[in-house]
């Protein structure tokens, strides 16, 4: 980061969520380059950036795909890096039919799963042959984004045209994709003035080509929208047009939400993924072991899956050692398997529907962090029992006797049938192991206290939890009760608390050969017979030679700028992804400002300051034969090594479950007509029918008007998430002592709003109250010859804690990403009056009335498809109606 | 304004310390507060806060944008400054429709915010942070006043308070002219930064300047903090910031500069701090010869009246 010569962060407030991150954004500064911010309201981030651009929340693709469109319809696209190593000449089916000559639906959409047949987007020729059919039960398990890290299958050989000149290569599908993108329409959907966008066009693309880098900086920002995937694809694409992928000073970079959440990803907390992002198996469509891996490996395709089999069969090894044998399949069958949508939001519906009787809760607090806190709460008080780990008495372990139900009379501690658990658990400081942070990077921190009184790490929890169960267990007859007697659980404790040993988990993550117990090297010595097991494959080598290479600590001064020997990073402790990119097709340094990693043809090798990610002695010049399979396949000029064509995707084929190519939707809820699409919103976003769940109407629908406002919420630097480590803690909790609702003067003088009296915002699931804070930060933006005006909240505040107050996410629905399952959780619709909330059952009265008015039916959602928006049912006509 | 008598002397060589009675004492030690690149994490005050064991100053929310501290006190010994301001006027390139007609002077208004008018793309607009902290004067009136010497002067050129010799008595408040030294009101005694004085003896650098993210808060050896400061300064001119100036670096100022000086990017007025400070004992050596000279004449008056009388 410290070496871009433009950072453009959008989507994120870095400078306040992430502070220590921020300092390479600083020294970029410091070494010349240029800031731009782009948020909805001026944060201490704009305060920061060179540039600030106020955008309405929820139009960032209105304003990437304008910054496609002045790349492409001024040719200012990196042309050689693109043409090598991206698919814009790769042609696409004649059977596609672009979204913008069909009303913001492209062809395959099936109305009656509100999913899209991705057959007619493949690439020509292979219609039949790769790609996926149809895609509404990947939606269900967020499946469709395996292929982000497995490479979506591509059979075969492609059709070119080196020229781009085809009407039907992806170029030219981009530029007419993104044609109406001017800036004039970004002025009137994002509300960005479009000389404030031609600036940061101009700068974002001055900063390219072989001599220069941008970066893009995103977090949750970006992420938790109907249509957060495809706001980074749309990132994606202009990095790659301009040649910013796998390059120093490039890249997309995703801030993680807290400490460890990359972690969390790699082994995952996720329902539908195991370690090292192998998919958790489906109960129908793999029902055997091979099944399972033939579909992640994909036999026959290219690229770098093909040695799904080995990480497969590692990880079972190491789930259950002896006894897994290739005779059973390595107790495959003890594997659980999924049968739909497990996600954490249905899950809470299926708690208040009585069909989920116990839950733990681990560094999680979703009484206030997750959206529809009603629900969340209403739900956990209809467990039979819950389990709590946390470092102070939160919210989510106190909601039956003081949340905000029980003022309602909702839940009544007296009656409230679920039985908690709290437990107390051990911080960061008080525990060792390793954080995995936003650049792939595992550091290993040492315990620096005893945790107090009978707080216990989770490993300790975990650990002695397996034992007891198994020890209850031990000799039972039972099928059932093998997975669990099978298990590997022989870690070594130390201490008066029989503490596990973390570097023995460390070395398990890591992998070794099961017959000499040898630490493994590196995910390439993992085996497909049972030799090695190897707990998640691409952390495979943080042990190597038996050493903790996580907790290397050489200072910056002693080694080189991308400091390889500071902790260790996955996979093979490389820090920049892609790296091939960072030379020309001929394995040359596209210019010695930009040197990183390159094709040394005397030693016949690829070299540089990086780990180059690419067969160290492929060269260059090297092209597969036409049968090549696996890395085989991928040519001496293909960087990107895990797409099944080497190249960079512009244009999504298959992977992306709502379309091939962004494309502007409405939020869920907004004030504002589609400018672009008679199409309103993301028409595959997954929905809750439930009756706690309720969707304030936005046009076409009526009523819209009665909730007029747009509210969006983040975080201050001074609490963290959902404030049970900082409203708890005296130094923090004075900083931002009180909830606050950050308001525009405007809008104050309209509604009647006094500077610090109070507000309550109302929309159709809650209501909630807060200090007013008018500032100039906010301003309200001029969009469609309306004035929209926006208010934001920090996500904050909950009941318990030195400082409290109302939850802002109360306020949202339940409406997610079908990609991914998150929630849009960054903007909503609501009402804003002066004064403080009502109290006790007038509240709920006052949401009834609201629902009322703006003729909200809870459990009934919106139509996904806008009324009177025809419908490209089948999408293989062959008439080729996108192709004009 | 400033009588010249209390400037004399060679100000650029003197060292605090040494006039102090120290020998051999180490090289000054300060702060360099770079506000440019202040992220207003305030980190510095809950680093300070922990390390010193400094109590916590109360659960307000005040409405000075970000600004929940409100000032330096007792209990507050750094404290991270929100200054929210449209463009100084003279930059109306984007100033909104209506803003040209009340001309804006820098000040943080006393009015609320919106004070611009309309708004439709008011986004050339400032934020600007700092964290303020005890000066650490050369001449330091805190220091000249204490009865009881609990103020003391460091061998880093640094002042402190003893808490176990500090009376309460409160003259070093009314003492200092950026308003810095103030008494807990539970026990009455003066509590300031003291450097982190137990940290710097021991080669670590402060609580402060350790947590600060961005090295908008630099510690160091004063000479050299001067050097880096003015680099920045003429840096930052280059870049197109004609506003960036230091505040507190000049060692002919009215306390003969700060050991803690300051890159702001506007007036110091606009921060809270005072334009031209003046050490209140920097006049003590006039005030007492003229008050000698006063009590001589009175004297010799009465002398005289004496005198006259017998006559």
């Amino acid at each position: 980061m410290a070496n871009a010569d433009v950072i453009v962060i959008q989507g994120s407030n870095m400078a306040e969520a992430h502070p220590v991150g921020f300092q390479w954004v600083m020294e970029a500064k410091r070494r010349g380059a240029k800031v731009f911010h782009v948020d909805p309201r001026f944060t201490r981030t704009s305060a920061l950036a060179d540039e600030y651009l106020p955008i309405r929340a929820g139009t960032d693709i209105a304003l990437l795909g304008g910054v496609v469109n002045y790349i492409l319809s001024n040719e200012l696209d990196f042309r050689e890096y693109v043409l090598a190593y991206t698919n814009a000449a790769t042609l696409v089916s004649e059977d596609f039919v672009d979204a913008e000559d069909a009303e913001g639906i492209f062809s395959g959409f099936d109305p009656q799963t509100g999913s899209y047949v991705q057959t007619s987007w493949q690439y020509a020729g292979q219609e039949a042959s790769s790609g996926s059919g149809h895609t509404a039960a990947e939606r269900e398990t967020a499946a469709g984004l395996l292929h982000e890290s497995h490479g979506a299958p591509v059979a075969g050989a492609v059709e070119r045209d080196e020229t781009l000149q085809h009407p039907r290569c992806v170029y030219q599908i981009l530029k007419r994709h993104f044609a109406r993108y001017t800036p004039e329409m970004v002025e009137r959907v994002c509300g960005v003035p479009r000389e404030r966008f031609l600036e940061l066009a101009r700068a974002w693309t001055e900063n390219s080509g072989r001599d220069r880098t941008g970066c893009l900086i995103y977090s949750v920002g970006w992420t938790q929208h109907s249509v957060g995937v495809q706001y980074i694809r749309t990132g994606a694409i202009i990095q790659l047009l301009l040649g910013n992928v796998g390059r120093p000073g490039g890249g997309v970079l995703a801030l993680r939400g807290h400490a460890s959440i990359q972690g969390s990803t790699d082994i995952p907390t996720l329902f539908n993924l195991l370690p090292g992002y192998l998919p958790m198996p489906q109960h129908d469509a793999h029902p055997t072991f091979d099944a399972w891996v033939e579909s992640i490996r994909h036999p026959g395709q290219k690229g770098f899956w093909g040695n799904a089999r080995s990480f497969a069969v590692s990880l079972l090894k190491a789930y259950w050692g002896e006894a897994a044998t290739p005779d059973n399949d390595f107790c495959y069958g003890y594997l659980p398997r999924l049968t739909g949508d497990h996600g954490t939001y249905q899950q809470v519906l299926d708690m208040i529907d009585g069909k989920i009787k116990g839950y733990f809760l681990l560094g999680q607090n979703p009484a206030v962090g997750s959206a529809h806190g009603r629900a969340q709460r209403l739900g956990m008080a209809n467990l039979d029992w819950l389990v709590v780990r946390d470092l102070f008495m939160i919210e989510s372990a106190t909601f039956w006797q003081r949340g905000p139900e029980v003022a309602t009379g909702e839940i009544v501690p007296q009656e409230c049938r679920t039985e908690v658990f709290f437990l107390p658990a051990a911080s960061h400081v008080e525990k060792e192991g390793t954080f995995t942070q936003t650049q792939r990077l595992l550091q290993w921190r040492e315990k620096a206290v005893d945790p107090p009184g009978d707080a216990r790490s989770e490993l300790w929890f975990f650990y002695h939890l397996g034992r007891k169960l198994r020890e209850k267990l031990a000799g039972s007859p039972l099928p059932r009760d093998r997975a669990l007697l099978d298990l590997t659980w022989d870690y070594p404790t130390h201490g008066p608390h029989a503490e596990p040993d973390a570097e023995a988990v460390l070395r398990e993550i890591n992998g070794y050969d099961t017959t000499t117990g040898r630490p493994l090297a590196g995910f390439a010595e993992a085996r497909d017979d049972g030799s090695t097991a190897v707990g998640c494959w691409i952390y495979s080598g943080v042990y190597a030679d038996g050493v903790n290479q996580a907790a290397r600590r050489r200072p910056g001064q002693e080694q080189d700028w991308v400091a390889a020997e500071w902790g260790w990073a996955w996979p093979a402790n490389r820090r920049t992804l892609y790296n091939r990119a960072s030379a020309d097709p001929q394995g040359r340094p596209w210019s010695e400002r930009k040197r990183y990693v390159w094709w040394d043809a005397e030693a016949g090798r690829w070299t540089g300051h990086d780990v180059p990610d690419f067969e160290v002695s492929k060269p260059p010049s090297y092209r597969p034969p036409p049968d090549a399979v696996g890395p085989a396949a991928i040519a001496g000029d293909d960087p990107f090594v895990m797409q099944a064509d080497g190249k960079g995707w512009l244009y999504a084929p298959s992977g992306v479950l709502d379309g091939p190519l962004p494309t502007h939707y409405e939020p869920v809820e907004s004030p504002v007509r589609n400018p672009l699409y008679g199409q309103q919103a993301n028409p595959t976003r997954k929905m809750y029918a439930h009756p706690v769940n309720a969707t304030n109407p936005s046009p076409p629908q009526e009523h819209s008007q009665v909730f007029p406002y747009v509210f969006t919420v983040s975080r201050l630097t001074e609490h963290h998430t959902a404030g049970g480590m900082s409203r708890t803690v005296a130094p923090l909790a004075e900083l931002q002592p009180e909830m606050f609702v950050e308001v525009s003067p405007e809008l104050a003088v309209l509604v009647g709003l006094n500077h610090l009296g109070w507000a309550h915002l109302i929309s159709s699931r809650a209501v909630i109250e807060a200090k007013v804070l008018v500032t100039d930060r906010v301003a309200p933006l001029r969009v469609e010859g309306r004035v929209i005006h926006q208010v934001w909240l920090p996500y904050h505040f909950g009941f318990e804690g030195l400082v409290t107050g109302d939850s802002a996410n109360d306020l949202f629905g339940i409406t997610l990403d079908p990609n991914v399952l998150i929630q849009e959780s960054k903007i909503g619709t609501c009402d804003v009056r002066p004064g403080r909330r009502p109290t006790g059952p007038a509240l709920r009265e006052l949401v009834s009335d609201y629902r009322v008015r703006a003729g909200v039916v809870p459990g009934g959602n919106p139509p996904a498809v806008t009324p009177g928006v025809s419908i490209e049912t089948t999408g293989s006509t062959g008439e080729g109606e996108g192709n004009r | 304004m400033v009588d010249p008598e209390s400037r004399s002397g060679s100000p650029v060589a003197f060292d605090p310390a040494a006039a102090a009675g120290w020998v051999d004492a180490p090289p000054r030690m300060g702060f360099f507060t770079d506000t440019s690149v202040c992220i207003g994490c305030k980190a510095c005050e809950v680093a300070c806060k922990e390390w010193n064991g400094v109590p916590a100053s109360g659960l307000d929310l005040l409405g000075m944008s970000y600004d929940n501290t409100g000032a330096l006190t007792a209990n507050s010994w750094r404290h991270v400054a929100f200054v929210e301001q449209p463009r100084p006027s003279g930059d109306d390139s984007a100033a909104p429709a209506g803003a040209g007609s009340t001309e804006f002077l820098g000040m943080p208004g006393a009015a609320p915010p919106g004070r611009t008018g309309s708004a439709h793309g008011r986004s050339d607009f400032r934020w600007l942070m700092m964290s303020d902290v005890c000066k650490h004067c050369t001449r330091a009136g805190c220091l000249d006043v204490c009865p009881t010497g609990a103020l003391f002067r460091t061998e880093f050129g640094t002042v402190v308070v003893q808490e176990d010799i500090c009376n309460g008595c409160g003259y070093c408040v009314s003492a200092c002219p950026y308003g810095v030294i103030d008494r807990r009101a539970d026990d009455g005694r003066a509590w300031k930064c003291t450097l982190c004085y137990d940290r710097i003896g021991a080669g670590m650098t402060p609580a402060c300047a350790q947590a600060c993210p961005t090295e908008s808060i630099q510690y160091g050896p004063l000479d050299e903090l001067r050097d880096r400061a003015a680099a920045r300064v003429a840096t930052l001119h280059e870049r197109g910031v004609p506003e960036a100036r230091l505040y507190g670096h000049d060692p002919s100022d009215g306390v003969g500069g700060d050991g803690a000086f300051f890159l702001l990017l506007d007036e110091p007025e606009v921060y809270g701090l005072p334009p031209d400070p003046q050490v209140p004992t920097g006049d003590l050596p006039q005030m007492w010869r003229r008050a000698g000279l006063a009590a001589l004449a009175m004297a010799a008056g009465a002398v005289a009246a004496f005198l006259g009388g017998r006559r």
